[in-house]
């Protein structure tokens, strides 16, 4: 156990707003390691002073402070987190296999993310049906890369599963938003697998954010995305 | 001893050159072999990398590592005896994956348009690459290196680019050392380590090159 915590009190804060899942990824990190923590809520249309202090470069959520240091980007946050309490590693000790999971949370972030909510979520006709051909390819990849694991972490949850993590609750909202479907149990069972151990993970399941306001959420930006022509 | 060390590289590309000046930095003996990628991508290149079938590539002892930054960290991890790279601090390791994430995601799609851009798109993207240089010039303050008194993870990610800086203040019609003295300083600095020397690519072979690829875009 990390006698850290029984010595002077930590001051650990997240700054997160109730929908980004971004933020929801430090928020599971300090979870899974019984790290104690304050959350500041924050409202993107109205940013507090004190985030744009914390973050003036990209003035977004999550920003984790503690004792007083700063930490943004929620990939790097989850390397601190890792290094600072030890407890339920979310990475590996072999350099390889540490290599592996990074290399598959950045795709999470540089491919399907990308493909999912912007090539399919804010598109509609032509230009959808391509960002649903790439996320196709995307998910393939993840469908090889999970088969035969429990999570990508292998037995327990690691670093690509919480950075690929909004897959199980926010892609089936999604889905229902544009009537598409992505994740077929058909098409990708090992995924589909994934997606519910995950979702129904201790700690994970009782920190997903309301789906109904999701969904409405993810409408308006849907709506607002193509009503001006323009790709986020 | 061999360490079966093979790096999968494109001599123009900067996420190449991180790398090579980080196994340099570690004195890794490597065999480095070139992908034309021009041509068709080779068989071990879409072996090593099925995902984005780009370089480079990091091959040890058969196993690939993708990806240039993960590739700094993996190569940082196993060769650890010499010439660190990342602090061992967690804090001062989260600053300066904070930075080279930045550099990842606005130096390289805006120092591109430098060059791929005109009239008022080319205005917009050196206001951008301005506020970027700034930004970085601030960070490094009046450290001799981005990781304090020796190179390390930000340097190396930002190095390469600089290769492309003598390109950029010609077409562009500015001067970095007028307006960035620091970095331009750092980049001179950084130059004089044969590690940073043998690894970048000579700004004439870039500015060459960049220009062939203009013509071919219609640019005059």
């Amino acid at each position: 156990m990390d006698e850290r915590k029984y010595n002077m009190a930590e001051e650990v804060k997240v700054f997160s707003t109730w929908a980004s899942p971004f933020a929801l990824r430090v928020i599971w990190a300090l979870k899974l390691k019984g790290v104690e923590f304050d959350t500041v809520h924050e409202d993107l249309i109205n940013k507090s002073p004190l985030l744009l202090q914390y973050n003036p470069i990209h003035k977004k959520v999550p920003v984790l402070v503690h004792d007083g240091k700063v930490i943004c980007e929620s990939l790097v946050i989850l390397e601190y987190i890792d290094e600072t309490w030890k407890q339920n590693p979310l990475l590996p000790e072999d350099p390889h296999q540490k290599a592996n999971a990074r290399f598959w949370a950045k795709f999470g972030d540089d491919k399907v993310m990308q493909s999912i909510g912007g090539g399919v979520l804010l598109k509609e006709g032509k230009e959808q049906e391509e960002g649903f051909a790439a996320s196709m390819e995307n998910l393939k990849y993840l469908e090889e890369e999970i088969r035969g694991k429990k999570f990508f972490g292998g037995e327990t949850i690691g670093l690509a599963d919480i950075a690929l993590g909004w897959l199980a609750h926010y892609l089936d909202i999604v889905e229902e938003i544009v009537g598409l479907k992505l994740i077929d149990q058909e098409k990708f069972p090992s995924l589909a697998a994934w997606k519910q151990e995950f979702a129904n993970a201790p700690i994970i399941r009782e920190n997903w954010p309301d789906r109904d306001k999701l969904v409405t959420k993810y409408v308006v930006v849907r709506e607002a995305n193509l009503g001006k022509g323009t790709p986020k | 001893m061999a360490d079966e060390v093979t790096l999968l590289d494109f001599w123009l590309s900067p996420f190449g050159m991180r790398v090579k000046i980080a196994l340099a930095e570690k004195e890794v003996k490597y065999e480095y072999s070139e992908q034309n990628l021009m041509n068709r991508k080779s068989d071990l290149l879409l072996k090593m990398n099925p995902v984005y079938k780009k370089i480079p590539v990091l091959v040890h002892h058969g196993k690939p590592v993708c990806e240039s930054l993960i590739i700094l960290q993996y190569i940082d991890a196993v060769w650890k005896g010499k010439a660190p790279l990342l602090p061992s601090d967690p804090y001062e390791r989260a600053q300066s994956m904070f930075w080279a994430d930045f550099i990842d995601r606005k130096v390289h799609d805006i120092s591109k348009k430098l060059w791929t851009t005109k009239g008022e798109e080319l205005e917009a993207a050196k206001k951008d690459f301005f506020e970027c240089l700034e930004l970085l010039e601030r960070e490094l303050g009046e450290k001799p290196y981005f990781g304090g008194e020796a190179l390390g993870y930000v340097d190396i990610a930002l190095l390469p680019f600089s290769c492309g800086f003598y390109t950029y203040e010609t077409i562009g019609d500015f001067s970095i050392e007028a307006r960035f003295p620091k970095i331009r300083a750092w980049v001179d600095r950084c130059l004089k380590k044969e590690s940073v020397a043998k690894s970048l690519a000579e700004p004439e072979k870039v500015h060459e090159f960049i220009l062939e690829t203009r013509k071919g875009l219609g640019f005059d």
